[in-house]
């Protein structure tokens, strides 16, 4: 009885890989255990083991091959006497389960596709030499240029140094750095926010990595009460400033505990500036502008975005003002605002409205505290309409902050009641389906924007 | 098991100068008097919101200040007034910033658990209780980093040294060897809990041991004990061999604030710490009795404190009303508008 080895996921957010190495070749013998393979994701190079004993019958996919999906059968093992050739070509590999999907509402298109109207950059000229960079290598970038600009910028967090990072942010930095500047933790957040605050106070510029925004609600006083608060309590005389930042917002697969979005809570604190940007030029250029900044900076990134690649503007020091939000998108129908991951549901529901003739300005806000109101609700009195859009939970949302400004000051311009699409009033499931459930879609963010524009 | 000492003897009289016993004696009787002030100004309605006072515990921060040097930092709790008059503060910035007003260190954005002097590396003045300590540690941090030889004190209660964060903080200023001094000012009762009710290891330096630290328990009743325990703390801390824990026994003779009836303790018990073991009378009778002073060189001394202290609650009664507009200042060091704004 043949076996087919499948192309393993090692880490919650993994869809493919490299297979890096074969450790066997047709024809051999393995027992359960042994290592058959080394496969090469975003994060790390993994050992691949044989879960069954048998005979390398055939490898399906050749080492250094990129972009293996999770799943696809990459070797058959067959028993003695037995040959690969025998085997019935690999039926395709059972993906998981899918998750129920409500059937879409889509009616009759009554109206002819609009055009997507990309908006360049407000960042850097247009002509600009770009390069594609994963979120990854930009937050990287970013750090590494702003520690070789300012001595007194430092790293510290968990596995930050020697491990290169728990989702690899930090490769290289110790190496080029030292361990004066890239400092491993012990896993004590409450405690190492508190150290690298007083560092702050003491006239350093500290990043300190939390491995997720999960973890540092160990250290949430040091943050609010410490970082945020000690330059209004000193009149102005001594503040904190520093970056604190990590992966904040529901990765995939990891439960209630690990999967939870922060920026509405870090976005009340006066005293704090907030970021959560979703393109990888966005992340490097915020990051060093966080850097920068003389006040504590919560930098909020997101798991998924990471191994996400983007353009990024191939400059020597490129940097984002805080409080500029982007236009990804121009349109006329409807206004869709989002931030960080949600910008991912925002700009495929601008593309399927168009497809039914319904013209959205999608708006990344980019940071949160300081928040671009204007741009927002330029936009509005343009388009008459608004759907917000973010993965956290819906009661004091972002979202409500920003209907609330909309109702302010511009409500004579609302042609409809402003829509927030978050994601459901649950802690995170674990189950797929009901993950799946649980988080904001495109196809809500359709449905709002259908709703707005009474289509 | 990690090196530690045992607790110190009683100091010696024999080296110190007069001018030293005097200059203690100046220090703590100022903060004395300076408290006692405070008490006065919020029983007249002056002074809002908590209010910690530090007398009984002078010798403390008299005793540590006169083992520090210039560039030493420190950062303590809510209960700081002692601390800022100690390092030098002014006391009519102090007193001010009691009383809310323009004059005080803070602007009177602070209010008395919240004041800080970059200029005499005082970094607060903080209200939740232990998170000095990491912030203590991460001090030390910079200046380890930046290669100066200067150390913290990071003073803390015995209410705090039950916090995890402190647990947190030992550990890493011993791995990565923080010039931090960690004082426990031991003054028995975290507000209305004894330590006998909090703990059942009331030795709270021993802890250290746990974390590979160095520490010793201290006479915090006697300002030259003090003195010498912090001058061996600060030797160890500045020869780079990472941070020490000094606890030094102590007692507040007032409540935990102003508001604390203190009904968790007798009467008897301070009225026998007072009379007994109170740190001026203690120097005072030295300075008498050594024939360093005489009662009328100390009773111009009283007068000169006293003469202090009530301009301090004349400026802090004078001073006005920050401006309104301070309400806007001093949230972003770049000065963002603000949310309304």
């Amino acid at each position: 009885m043949a076996t087919e080895l499948l192309m393993p996921a090692l880490s919650p957010t993994m869809e493919e890989g490299t297979l890096a190495k074969w450790l066997v070749k047709e024809g051999d013998t393995v027992s359960a255990g042994d290592i058959i393979a080394e496969i090469e994701t975003d994060k790390a190079t993994m050992e691949f083991e044989a879960v069954d004993e048998g005979i390398v019958g055939k490898i399906l996919v050749a080492e250094g091959t990129e972009g293996v999906k999770v799943n696809e059968v990459i070797a058959i093992l067959v028993e003695e006497g037995e040959s690969a050739d025998d085997v019935a070509a690999p039926a395709p590999a059972a993906a998981a389960p899918a998750a129920a999907e409500a059937p879409a509402s889509t009616p009759a298109k009554a109206a002819a596709p609009v055009a997507v109207v990309s908006k360049a950059s407000p960042d850097f000229p247009e002509g600009t030499k770009m390069k594609t960079q994963t979120v990854r290598e930009a937050l990287r970038d970013a750090m590494s240029e702003e520690m070789r600009r300012d001595e007194n910028v430092f790293l510290m967090g968990e596995e930050v140094a020697e491990y290169q990072g728990a989702y690899k942010i930090s490769q290289g930095m110790l190496d080029e750095f030292g361990s004066k500047r890239v400092i491993d933790t012990p896993i004590t957040e409450h405690g190492f926010a508190g150290i690298a605050t007083g560092a702050a106070f003491g006239g350093l510029k500290p990043i300190v990595e939390f491995m997720t925004f999960n973890f540092a609600m160990q250290a949430i006083d040091h943050l609010i009460n410490s970082a945020a608060k000690t330059l209004y309590m000193s009149g102005g005389q001594m503040g904190a400033p520093m970056v604190f930042r990590g992966p904040n917002g529901a990765a995939a697969r990891v439960g209630a505990q690990h999967s939870q979005d922060y920026a509405a809570w870090y976005a009340q604190i006066p005293g704090l500036k907030v970021v959560m940007p979703y393109s990888a030029a966005d992340y490097k250029g915020l990051m060093k502008t966080a850097i920068r900044d003389p006040n504590p900076v919560i930098f909020l990134e997101n798991e998924i975005l990471y191994g996400k690649s983007f353009e990024v503007p191939d400059l020597e020091d490129f940097t984002i003002p805080f409080g500029k939000a982007r236009i990804w998108r121009e349109g006329t129908d409807v206004t869709i605002v989002s931030f960080g991951i949600g910008m991912t549901y925002a700009l495929e529901a601008a593309d399927k409205l168009a497809e039914e003739g319904i013209s959205a300005e999608v708006i990344d806000l980019r940071t949160l505290r300081p928040i671009d109101y204007d741009t927002v609700l330029a936009s509005v009195m343009k388009t008459n309409r608004c759907v917000t859009v973010e993965e956290g939970w819906p009661v004091g949302s972002i979202g409500n902050h920003i209907s609330a400004t909309i109702m302010q000051r511009a409500f004579d311009y609302l042609d409809a009641p402003v829509i927030n699409c978050a994601g459901k009033d649950v802690p995170m499931p674990y189950a797929a389906n009901l993950e799946k459930l649980a988080l904001v879609t495109t196809d809500d963010v359709v449905a709002a924007c259908k709703e707005v524009t009474y289509r | 098991m990690a090196p530690r000492k045992t607790a110190s003897k009683p100091a010696s009289t024999a080296n110190v100068s007069k001018d030293e016993l005097l200059a203690y004696y100046k220090d703590m009787l100022l903060i004395r008097r300076f408290e006692e002030k405070a008490g006065q100004l919020y029983g007249m309605g002056l002074i809002g919101g908590f209010c910690h006072l530090y007398i009984g515990q002078e010798a403390v921060v008299v005793g540590l200040e006169a083992a520090a040097k210039e560039g030493d930092k420190r950062v303590t709790s809510y209960r700081d007034h002692g601390h800022m008059l100690a390092c030098g503060m002014d006391p009519n910035g102090v007193m001010a910033e009691l009383t809310g007003r323009e004059g005080g260190y803070s602007k009177g954005k602070g209010g008395s658990m919240h004041m800080f002097s970059k200029e005499k590396h005082f970094y607060g003045g903080h209200g939740i209780v232990g998170a000095q300590v990491p912030i203590g540690a991460g001090l030390a941090f910079s200046d380890k980093y930046k290669g100066n030889d200067n150390v913290t004190f990071a003073y803390f209660g015995d209410g705090a040294a039950n916090q995890g964060q402190v647990a947190e903080t030992y550990n890493m200023a011993e791995i990565w060897d923080l010039p931090v001094i960690f004082v426990i000012e031991n003054n028995q009762y975290a507000m209305g809990t004894s330590t006998q009710r909090s703990t059942k290891s009331p030795s709270y330096w021993e802890r250290g041991a746990a974390y590979g630290i160095e520490g010793e328990e201290v006479d915090g009743m006697d300002v030259l004990a003090v003195k010498e325990a912090g001058e061996r703390a600060v030797a160890h801390c500045r020869a780079g061999k990472g941070p020490y824990i000094l606890e030094v026994k102590t007692y507040r003779y007032r409540g935990h604030s102003m508001s604390d009836p203190a009904k968790y303790r007798t009467r008897e018990e301070v009225q026998k710490m007072r009379e007994e073991r109170d740190p001026i009378e203690a120097v005072r009778s030295i300075l008498l009795t050594g024939g360093h002073a005489s009662e009328e060189d100390l009773k111009a001394i009283d007068k000169d404190i006293k003469a202090v202290v009530n301009e301090s609650a004349e400026f802090a009664k004078t001073s006005p009303e920050p401006a309104l507009e301070e309400l806007w200042t001093d949230i972003y060091a770049d000065e963002i508008p603000p949310h309304s704004a």
